[in-house]
């Protein structure tokens, strides 16, 4: 009597290579040339890149199609390899993909959802794009992870914050390395309790749309752990750009904290609003009225000027890691553009490789296979210390920065000052966490395509 | 009580945006018979005029600093201005940190210009032309105008704080014998208001009180009239676009500091600036300032938490659904004349 062990990939192993069996008397016949979606047949394999070229959001696009282009460069054996030599895998030879050279097509998703589906859609049917990768809105990133899903190709996704494109939205195709909103709240809050007490009195004013909702709760919910109170809670719309008025109830409300969930222009805006209205020089409560902004980036912080000094937020990383991962793209990328990479030049970078390498560990371009490697995937060398990309909900799983905005800073580059490294053990989560869409919340099945 | 004295605060410095590019807008169309909806991207240029010249300012020698490095390792280049050279480091620090207050001598020429280019090159040729096509080609022209500020200056917002003198707030809530600390309220917002204040009365002192405005209404009541008695009524009107876009020009630059400017300003209070110039009455001068600071506090005071609460959403329909209101009950908007658009 021999004793099973069923095991989750065991089965899909077994699948697999029964799929591959019965798939055999048809793979060679002309009327089903490829197995899936755009499946590369030549020298070259295509990839697309979807990023904000116009919109609130194309300086973010653009350099995130920097990096792109950069990991491009990389993979084909160009430049100086940036962090292909750092990646703990050794399976990238600067040869390709496969051997296959890498080519790219972009697309301008202009931080709308349709616009976006359509670029990608496009890329897909017209360009013969295997992958798609990009965004700098989680808006945008859900719903092309959805039409990604559908066509049967891989997407990695860029900058997407939202709980929901891991949480409640994930898609068996789809794959993110950015931190999201519960990692953010977890990080902060224990150094906001650090600094301001636990006896804190909070207002959230918190951008209307789902990446908005998501922080709130995740912001809310790991301070009032710590004792925190949430006062009140208002919804500004997207469109806003003078915030004047929202923030002056804040000066009556009997807060002592104000937290902006606003990105972009948002955040600029509002936080330059709140540092009009003198709120940092206050005193309420017998305590210094704080600031805090969950979500930084560096390309913000730049616009709001000097406002951003002393005000904490959390990052997934900075070009001022001495880590050699981070090093060693810090030098290609300053190199070639003469500045320094955003957090978002640096997740797209890592996406594409982590991609590449993926395709090269499963010696093969089928999306399956593909998931199939990077899940449960483990990896160092890339900017983010050892980190987890988790089967359960395709959420890389590594260190977050909590940052604040520089003092003195340096150089107009110089705006974060890394606070703290969260161990990872401190933002990971359970896949059915309530945050995440509970128990609901499933991949469905991965997707080949035809 | 308190909250309704910050929300009318409040009110006052947007509604002092709304009505000067209101004004303008209806200069225009009073004169030209143009809608012009290029006006919200000329209240953008000139928020970048205060950007252009604080750049200009800032221009730069770079002198590469050996004791300290970039963050590629290299020697650190450190930029000195080159006013630092000529005027002194003290003095050169002065005349950067007061770039928007000096932005307003160079915005006057610049939009001037810029309208008058406008208007001959592109608007002449529309006069003719329905409605519909006049605002399809400034539409148009707002686009290229935005994306042309875009290509130069990157999509962020570009801080442009105000000078050092006026950061801070004005603690009215002390001053009026409230608690203090609770009616605060910035001062560049303070200066804001008073400069709107200023720009309106002058534009309607000039209309009012000198031959040339007089020649300008005499126009825009008959404008046949006006050219049967031999004044070549077209020059002048090309004039009052150039000053339409000069208005729009200074409402901008000094709103520089209050928000950061980036390329796509100029839309955002386009549309809310057509209402306005609805509201008020189409070709109203006063109507329009009116209507300006009139939807701009009704704005301000939506987004207050204890209204939000009862009608949540409002604050984003507020300005339509007061518009829908007067235009039902006052056809011709707050203080519009008969026989506007109406023909």
């Amino acid at each position: 009597m021999s004793k099973t062990n069923l095991t989750r990939r065991g089965v899909l192993k077994t699948s697999a290579i029964a799929g591959a069996g019965l798939a055999v008397p048809t793979i060679f016949t002309a009327s089903s040339a490829s197995a899936f979606t755009n499946e590369p047949m030549g020298s070259t394999v295509t990839l697309g890149f979807n990023v904000p070229q116009s919109g609130p959001y194309a300086d973010e696009g653009a350099d995130e199609l920097r990096a792109y282009e950069l990991a491009v460069e990389h993979l084909n054996g160009g430049g100086d390899g940036g962090m292909m030599n750092t990646f703990s895998s050794k399976e990238l030879q600067g040869n390709g993909i496969l051997g296959k050279k890498v080519e790219y097509v972009t697309g301008d998703t202009q931080t709308k959802s349709d616009a976006a589906r359509a670029s990608a859609k496009s890329m897909i049917e017209k360009d013969g794009a295997i992958m798609i990768t990009g965004g700098s809105s989680s808006g945008v990133a859900v719903a092309v992870q959805a039409l990604c899903q559908e066509a049967g190709v891989i997407f990695m996704a860029g900058l997407t914050h939202s709980n929901d494109t891991t949480g409640k939205d994930r898609k068996a195709n789809g794959f993110r390395h950015f931190f999201n909103s519960y990692m953010s709240g977890a990080a902060l809050a224990p150094v906001l309790a650090a600094e301001y007490g636990t006896d804190r009195k909070a207002y959230h004013l918190t951008a209307d749309y789902n990446w908005g909702y998501t922080t709130e709760e995740a912001v809310r919910a790991s301070t009032e752990a710590l004792g925190w109170e949430t006062v009140n809670a208002v919804k500004t719309p997207l469109t806003a750009t003078d915030f004047s008025a929202y923030i002056t109830p804040v000066l009556q409300s009997g807060a002592d904290t104000l937290v902006l969930n606003h990105y972009g222009g948002n955040m600029v805006n509002s936080l330059t609003n709140a540092v009009q209205f003198g709120l940092r020089d206050k005193q309420v409560n017998g305590k210094d009225f704080q600031i805090v902004v969950p979500l930084y980036s560096r390309l913000m912080a730049r616009g709001a000027g000097a406002n951003v000094k002393g005000i904490f937020g959390s990052t997934n990383w900075h070009w001022s890691l001495q880590d050699e991962g981070s090093k060693a793209f810090v030098k290609s990328f300053g190199e070639k553009y003469g500045f320094p990479p955003s957090q978002a030049a640096h997740t797209t970078y890592v996406q594409t490789l982590l991609y590449a390498d993926a395709v090269q560990r499963a010696g093969s371009f089928a999306p399956c296979a593909v998931a199939e490697a990077l899940e449960d995937y483990e990896f160092d060398g890339l900017g983010n210390g050892p980190t987890l990309y988790r089967a359960d909900d395709h959420q890389c799983f590594k260190d977050v920065l909590v940052v604040k905005g520089k003092e003195n800073p340096q150089s107009e580059f110089d705006l974060l000052e890394i606070v703290e490294v969260t161990p990872v053990e401190q933002v990971t989560y359970p896949p059915d966490h309530p945050q995440m869409g509970g128990a609901d919340a499933t991949l469905g099945t991965c997707n080949n395509g035809a | 009580m308190e909250a309704i004295i910050l929300q009318i605060l409040n009110g006052l410095d947007k509604g002092s945006a709304y009505a000067l590019i209101a004004l303008g807008l209806t200069l225009i169309f009073g004169t030209l018979g143009v809608v012009n909806f290029a006006h919200g991207a000329l209240f953008m240029i000139g928020a970048f005029c205060a950007v252009t010249l604080s750049r200009i300012l800032t221009a730069s020698r770079t002198v590469i600093d050996e004791t300290k490095t970039d963050f590629l390792g290299n020697p650190l280049k450190v930029d000195v201005p080159h006013v630092y050279d000529w005027f002194g480091e003290a003095a050169g620090a002065t005349i950067i940190d007061w770039a928007v207050p000096l932005s307003i001598l160079f915005a006057i020429p610049v939009m001037m210009l810029i309208g008058l280019i406008m208007e001959r090159g592109l608007i002449k040729h529309f006069y003719s032309r329905p409605h519909a096509d006049q605002i399809l080609v400034t539409f148009g022209l707002a686009i290229v105008l935005q994306e042309i500020i875009k290509y130069f200056y990157g999509a962020n917002p570009i801080p442009t704080p105000a000078p050092d003198a006026f950061r801070g707030s004005f603690d009215f809530g002390a001053a009026l014998g409230f608690d203090p600390n609770v009616i605060i309220y910035p001062y560049w917002r303070l200066v804001y208001f008073a400069f709107a204040a200023v720009i309106i009365g002058a534009v309607f002192a000039f209309l009012q009180f000198t031959t040339f405005g007089m020649v300008v209404r005499a126009g825009m009541a008959d404008r046949e009239t006006v050219g049967l008695l031999g004044i070549d009524i077209d020059k002048r009107f090309t004039l009052m676009f150039g000053l339409a876009a000069a208005v729009a020009g200074l409402a901008g630059v000094m709103y520089a500091p209050i928000n950061s400017p980036n390329y796509h300003m100029g839309m955002d209070f386009l549309v809310l600036s057509f209402v306005v110039v609805v509201v008020g009455g189409m070709g109203s001068l006063p109507g329009a300032v009116a209507a300006g600071f009139l939807l701009g506090i009704l704005e301000s005071f939506a987004s207050m938490g204890a209204v939000l609460e009862v009608l949540p959403g409002i604050n984003q329909i507020i300005i339509y659904l007061v518009a829908i209101i007067i235009l039902l009950t006052r056809p011709r908007g707050l203080m519009g004349r008969k026989g506007v658009m109406e023909e």
